[in-house]
Formats: structure tokens, sequence, C-alpha cells
């Protein structure tokens, strides 16, 4: 009965975020519904017995990328309501139509009819269960995929580095390949 | 000392380096006697060689020594080396090509004295000397091509050597053209034994099985078309009268003892390979050839194109004499003829060179007090030519004229052709000699017709004496005498016997002597005395040889133009044409789908979804049905 | 009535569409990131639902490691905004059309 009820509240919660970000016309608006759709997915997590997930989404992703967003909207001033006339280009109403309403279907009759939705294939990970949720994922993390771990630290590295570079402003004005007027 | 092969071809050649580096400094006539000398000096080895070959038993199969200088086209099973093969048939053509050769050297001396091109010339004769040797010595199909190639780049270079005169040019690159067709069935036909035997070697060709009847009736007649191209026969004759605008000493060398009868050794080094159905073809076209140059000579004005025709018909008699069976009255014939007719083209160039170069027949007469040695050993070719005995010509002709008659399927038919082929060889020479030495004086007082230097009368009388008793080598009657035949005998594998009865023998020659003397008195009467009108003698369908000319000239310059035309035309159209269009083609495409090209992230992030979702929906159709 | 996995693949499956649909018709170039961000969320529940019903702990792992790349693909993304809106403030994702052909 509980699970029932905090399934459909968590659910609530996570399609109205969603569906706020794809139609607020503040992309401040859009930052926060991203907030909210989060904070539900959390909630799933926890509610199926991912504790450690549910904190580092929490964390990591409410609290660091969307902070991140919210600087970049806030740093460029995007933050003005913008005309959202969703699409200049016409196809692109349709093809998100076509997008939607496709996937939708396929997705909702490939869990209605398929009865059994998993191969029967090994476990590869080891049991989810038994020990605490954070042991269990600490050992599978640092045996089996220790190697997928020191690459995407690397990757963290890299991406840092990326950013600045990217982001730095350019030295000599020949740089710039710009109109009269704009300013870098 | 048949080691010493290489040597033959290797002094002429040096010449030829030699002359090529400084004979323009050392100018005339030192250039002409280095010739001479290589020349000459490779007439002694050959003779050496031959001593030596001598010495070997012939019946052993002692008599055919190969040197090989080193392997040139190892490409695989194929074995091409560069090799000097010596047996009796090589070193036969070597002797009289290097004898002859250096004759026609030594009046080359005398002939182009005060041309600005001198050193030139004898170059180009050594290299054509060259590659004669080569040919003939060649101990394989691709060395003997290379010798026949190189004949005929020397053979265009000599008779286009005044190529000033528009006429010169356009006979040297019509000889070049029309060998080329030759040289086509040469090279088809190599591929083809090949292909078939294994090998080009000729020991090994004569030492092989039969090939199958139609390949080996193909590859006879490819190397037919390669003999007739360089031989000059039907239909490719054409190249031989219009080489007449070379230099006399050319034409008598050239086109004359050597390079046309390479056609004749060919067929002789390959009659291992040569089937029945091939041999008749040969001698009905040889015979066809022999009559119809017969026909045309008999018309003529210019005094070498009498010759020139002559040529191409007692070639015609050779490839009679092959196509019957009999290879070495073929090879005796090729002797003889070598030294007379060489004979009659360097004294019809003695005559020439003494009339101030006028050619034309009817502009002569009466020059055998003017030019007495010249008119004496013309008269002795004339009487060769003619098959008058005992001079040389009539001992070969009678034996061809014999071979003919004992043909399997048309035997006394062809006897026949080469019987009136006699009659009017003895009567245009005939009437060539009236016209020029004896008759009325054509000329005008100021024109000082005077006898020719030593240099041009040594071999006039050398080749008159060889005409006289050339015929010692093949006699007839005894089979001792027949000198030649038993030389040449390990070449063949079936050698040839004559069938016929001594009586049947004697009575063909004394017929085929008849003939000859009837065409001498049918042109002393028309021509000397006057006796038979000569107005019918010279129709101009003759003079123009028939015509053959031009209907070469409108077939290739009418629908041959045309056609070529049209396949250039098809080239540029159909080929280029869909090569273009391929790639305008791909550029039409690639215009159509640039509007997918939008720039717009959105239209790509589009495509991606829709594509997804898509594969997405035809894995998962599976699962629905 | 018990939560199935079926259910969760549903929402999963939901936040993806709605996802998908959000970065096909906006313009603004952080709200479509922002859409990428719902669509990886999507995909990490399927993962988690499906973890818990085959009882193997990798599918908490594979979510791990979206969550780590994602942070960095936000990094790396934010500052070609930056870059780019830097520049020409007002910019929409239409008008990068640099590599139209």
């Amino acid at each position: 009965m509980v699970d029932t009820v905090v399934f459909i509240v968590a659910a609530a919660i996570c399609l109205t975020g969603a569906l706020g970000v794809i139609l607020a016309r503040n992309p401040v608006h859009s930052a926060l519904m991203l907030v909210m759709t989060l904070f539900g997915i959390a909630v799933q997590f926890v509610a199926q017995e991912a504790h450690f997930l549910a904190a580092v989404q929490v964390i990591v992703y409410a609290g660091a990328i969307v902070v991140l967003f919210l600087f970049v909207i806030m740093l460029l001033g995007v933050d003005r309501a913008q005309n959202l006339e969703l699409s200049v280009l016409p196809i692109q109403k349709w093809a998100a139509i076509v997008f939607a309403a496709g996937s939708l279907t396929i997705l909702a009759l490939l869990v209605v009819v398929v009865k059994e939705p998993v191969t029967g294939a090994e476990a590869m990970g080891g049991s989810a269960t038994g020990e605490e949720n954070v042991r269990l994922l600490a050992r599978s993390l640092f045996s089996d995929y220790v190697y997928a771990f020191e690459l995407t630290s690397l990757l963290l590295v890299i991406a840092v580095i990326g950013a600045v570079v990217l982001a730095r402003k350019p030295k000599n004005l020949s740089d710039i390949v710009v109109e009269e007027g704009s300013e870098a | 000392m048949v080691e010493l092969v290489w040597l033959i071809p290797a002094l002429p050649l040096l010449g030829f380096v030699l002359l090529l580096l400084v004979g323009h400094r050392i100018g005339e006539p030192r250039a002409g006697w280095i010739a001479t000398i290589a020349a000459g000096a490779s007439f002694l080895a050959t003779f050496v060689v031959f001593i030596g070959l001598l010495g070997r038993d012939g019946h052993s199969g002692g008599r055919s020594y190969e040197l090989i200088l080193f392997d040139w086209l190892p490409a695989g099973s194929l074995k091409v080396e560069a090799g000097f093969l010596v047996d009796p048939l090589s070193i036969t053509m070597a002797l009289f090509v290097t004898g002859v050769g250096a004759l026609i050297h030594l009046y080359s001396i005398g002939y182009m004295h005060g041309d600005p091109k001198y050193s030139k010339f004898f170059l180009y004769l050594n290299l054509f000397l060259f590659s004669m040797l080569m040919l003939v010595f060649g101990n394989n199909l691709v060395v003997t091509f290379l010798g026949w190639e190189g004949v005929g780049a020397c053979s265009y270079f000599l008779i286009s050597f005044w190529h000033q005169r528009e006429s010169a040019a356009t006979a040297g690159k019509k000889a070049f053209v029309t060998n080329r067709v030759g040289d086509w069935g040469f090279m088809i036909a190599t591929f083809a034994i090949w292909s078939a035997l294994g090998t080009v070697t000729y020991t090994e060709i004569s030492n092989s099985p039969a090939m199958s009847a139609a390949t080996g009736t193909a590859v006879s007649l490819l190397l037919f078309v390669a003999a007739a191209g360089k031989s000059a026969q039907l239909p490719l004759y054409v190249w031989l009268p219009d080489a007449m605008e070379g230099p006399t000493p050319v034409s008598a060398m050239v086109h004359a003892a050597t390079m046309v009868t390479s056609g004749v050794y060919l067929l002789v080094r390959m009659n291992n390979v040569l089937t029945e159905d091939a041999l008749l073809v040969i001698a009905v076209v040889g015979g066809a050839t022999a009559l119809f140059a017969a026909l045309c000579a008999v018309a003529q004005h210019d005094i070498k194109k009498v010759l020139a025709y002559s040529t191409v018909s007692q070639l015609g008699y050779m490839f009679l004499a092959i196509g019957s069976g009999a290879y070495v009255a073929a090879i005796f014939h090729v002797i003889t003829h070598a030294f007379f007719k060489a004979l009659l083209f360097l004294g019809s160039g003695s005559v020439i060179h003494g009339m101030h170069d006028e050619q034309d027949m009817r502009k002569m007469g009466a020059l055998r007090a003017a030019m007495p040695i010249t008119a004496g050993t013309f008269i002795v070719g004339w009487l060769a030519i003619a098959g008058v005995p005992p001079f040389a010509g009539f001992w070969s002709k009678d034996e061809i004229l014999l071979a003919a008659w004992e043909q399997k399927n048309i035997g006394p038919l062809l006897w026949f052709v080469g019987l009136v082929t006699a009659l009017l060889t003895a009567y245009y020479m005939s009437r060539q000699v009236i016209l020029v030495f004896f008759g009325q004086q054509k000329w005008e007082e100021e024109v000082h017709p005077h006898e020719s230097p030593w240099t041009m009368t040594t071999p006039l009388c050398v080749l008159a004496g060889a005409a006289m008793v050339g015929g010692a080598i093949n006699l007839p009657l005894v089979k001792d005498w027949l000198v030649l035949e038993h030389f040449l005998e390990p070449i063949f594998h079936h050698p040839h016997h004559f069938s016929s009865g001594t009586t049947t023998k004697i009575v063909l020659a004394v017929i085929s002597v008849a003939a000859g003397l009837i065409g001498i008195s049918i042109a002393i009467l028309s021509w000397l005395t006057r006796r038979i009108s000569t107005e019918r003698l010279e129709p101009e369908f003759l003079e123009n040889a028939m015509y053959v000319d031009a209907t070469y000239a409108r077939i290739v310059g009418g629908t041959g133009t045309s056609s070529f035309q049209k396949t250039a035309d098809f080239d540029s159209a159909v080929v280029d044409g869909s090569v273009n269009g391929l790639g305008r083609l791909i550029m039409k495409l690639g215009r159509l789908i640039q509007p997918t090209q939008s720039g717009y992230m959105r239209n790509y992030a589009t495509g991606v979804a829709v594509g997804a979702l898509a594969i997405v929906a035809v894995l998962a159709w599976g699962l629905f049905l | 009535m018990e939560i199935t996995t079926g259910w969760y693949l549903v929402l999963g499956a939901m936040l993806f569409v709605i996802g998908g649909t959000g970065l096909l018709i906006r313009r603004n170039p952080l709200v479509m990131l922002m859409c990428v961000e719902l669509m990886l969320n999507g995909v990490n529940l399927s993962f988690v639902a499906f973890a818990r019903q085959l009882d193997d702990i990798g599918g908490q792992t594979v979510v791990f490691f979206v969550l780590v790349v994602a942070a960095a693909e936000v990094v790396v993304g934010l500052g070609l905004v930056v870059a780019i809106l830097r520049r020409q403030p007002g910019t929409t994702a239409d008008d990068l059309s640099a590599l139209k052909g």
C-alpha cells in the first residue's frame, strides 16, 4: 500500500517536472523544474533500495549540475523570458510529434506485451541484496569495474581541462571573428 | 670455331656504333670504308663459322649449335634467351646475306658519292645488316622478331632516306605500316605457339609433337601473314614498288636480297609446324602473286619498278615452292635470286648513275657502248632470271616448277601458272634489256652517259660470276651433286623427295626453257625489230598495277576513315560520356541530398531520434507478432 | 497492487520521451542540455529497476558511471555554450548552422 502511494506521488513529481522543463519559457524556471524531477527520481531510487545512488543523485545532479546550469544562465543573462514559438523550422514540430507518439507507443507496448522483460542471463556484478548497498556497490566498483572507474576519473580531469580552455577569454583580438559592435 | 658466331652480328653493330659517334666527322669516303670493312669482316666470320660447322658430323645432330648469351625474358614458364642457333639453314642464309651485303656496301661507296648524308647511309646499312643477322641467327622466335622489327625499321629509314622528297617519306610510311600488319601475324603466331607447345625455341619446336589441326593451320596462316608482309605477297605487297624511292643500293640489299627473304626463312624454319591445308593456301597465294606481279611488270616504264615487281614475282615463286613442300627449292631460289636480283638492281643503279639520275627507260637506249661492264653483267643477270641454262636461275626455277607439278591437290595448275609467269618474266626482262642497252638512242648528247667507278663495277662482276655458276650448289641430275639439299637435311623432319621419274623431269625442264625462249623472242620481235606492234603490249591497266593501290586508298580513305571516325566518336561519346555521365549523375544525386545538411542541430537530432525509433520498431516487431 | 518492474520502466520511458521531445522543439541551448539530462535520468531509472529485479549490483554501478559522465558532459557542454554565447548573446541553436552543406 505504502509502496504504491509512494510510487504514484514520486511519479507525479517526476512527470510534472519534466513537462515543466520543456514547456517553461524562462530558462531559470526550466532549471528549477529539473530539480523537481531529480528529487522525484531520487525518491524512486530509495524505493528500490539504491540508497547510495539516491544520495549521489541529490548531491551531484541536483546539487552541482543544476547549480552549474543556473550559474551559466545568470552569467550570460539569458534569464529573460524568450519567445517559445515552438519551432522556426516547421518540420521539427511534426518530427517531435512523430517521435513522441511513436516512442510512447512502442515503449508502452513493449512493457505491456512482454511479460518477462528479462532474458534470464547470469548476474554479472554480484548480488544487490544481502549486505549494505554501499558496501556492495563499492565492492563491485573496485573489483569488476575498476578499469571503467579509472577511465571515468581520467575523463573528469579531461573535462575540467577542456572547460577551462573553452571558457577563457581569447588573448589576441585577431582570434575573434566577430562583427562590429559585438564584444567578446 | 662455331662459338665465334656472336662476332657475325657484332661486327656490323660495331660499325653502326662507330659511325653513329664519329661518322659525321670522318666524312666520305672513310665512313663508307668503315662500314664495308665491318660487313666484309662479318662475311669472313661467317665463313669461319661455316668451316667450323662443316667440321661437325651432320648425321648425328652435331650440326646444330646453340650459343646462349644470357637469359633474356625469364617469366614463369616462358624461357626466352638471347641465343644464337648455328645450323645449316642459318649459316646458309648468313653466308649470302653477309656476302652480298658486303658487296653492296662496297658499291654504295661509289653510288652515294656526293650525298650530304653519306655517313648516315652507311650507319643505317650496318644497322640493317646487324638486324638481319640477328633475325637469321636467333635461336627462338623472340630474337628473330627483334631482328624482324629491326629490318623493318631500317627499311623505313632507308626508303625515306631522301625524306625531303614527299614521295619518299610517304613510301617509307607505307612500308612500315604494311609491314606492321605482318608483324601482328608474327606476334599472334608466337603467342599461339607458346600456348600450344609451351616453348618458343626453335630446337624445341622442331622436336615437339604436332598441334591440333585447327591450331596448326591457324598458326601457319598467321606465320604466312607475317611472311606476306615482309616478303611482299598478295595482298601486302603494295609497299615494295613504292620502296624504290630509296637509293638503289637499298633496293638491292633490302628489297631484293635480304629483308624480303626473311619471310621465306621464317616459314622454312617453322616447317615442323606448317600443316597441309596451310601449305596449300601458301602455294596458291604464292603462285597468284607471281603471276600478278609479272603481269604488272610488263607495262612499267621506270627501270627500278620493273625490277620491284619482278622481285615480288620471284618471291611468289619461293612461296609456291614452300607450299608444295619443297623447302630446299625455296632456299635454293632465295640464294640464286639474291645473286641475280642484286646484280640487276646494282646494274640499274649503275645505269641511273651514268645517266645522271634518269630512271625512265623510254629515255634510254643503246647504252651498251657507253657502259660495257654494266651492260655485260646486266645481260648475265637477265639470262639468269629468264631461266636460261646453265645460269643459276634456271636450276632453282626449274626445281620449283617440278615441285609445283608434284603438288598433290592442284599440281598441274600451279605448274602452269609458274610456267606462264616464267614466260612473262623472260619477256619483261628482255624488254628492259632491249630498251636500256639496245635499240635506238633516245637521249640527248649532253647527257654523256659514262661507266661507273671500280667500286661499283667490281661488285657487278662478282655477282655476275655468282649468277653464272651459282646453280652448281644443287644440280638435280646426279644425287651427289645435290649439295645444298644434303647440307640442309638436318633441318627437316620430313624431307621432300621428288617423285617424278627422270623423263618427266627432263620434259618439264625443256618446256620451261622453251617458255623462256618464247618470251625472249616476243620481246625481241616487238621492241628490237619492231615486227610486232607494241601499242597493245603496255596497257594502262597493267601500268597502274591493276589499280590495286588506288583501290586500297579508296577503301581505307573512304569507308576505312569513316569507320575510324565513327570509332573515335563512339569512344568520346559513349565511353567518355558514360564515365563523365556517371560523375554528373553522382553530383546530381548529391545535390538532391544536400538539403538534409541544413546545418541545424535540431534537424540532426531529429534524424537520430526518428532513426533510433525506427530501428527499435523493427527489432520489436517480432515480439508483437 | 504490487509495483512490478514494468511500472518503473514505463515511467522511465515517459521521462525519456518527454526529454527527447523537448530536445527537438526547444531552441535555447541551455534548455536543450537540460532535456538531455532528463533523458539520462529516465535511463537511470530503468537500470536501477532492472538491478533490483535481477539482483545484480551491476545495474547500479552503471548508473554511477552515467552520473559521472553526465557531469563531465555538462561541464564541457556548458563551457561551449559560454564560449558561444559570450560572443553573440541571444544565439539560439538554429543560428549555429555553420556546418550547412
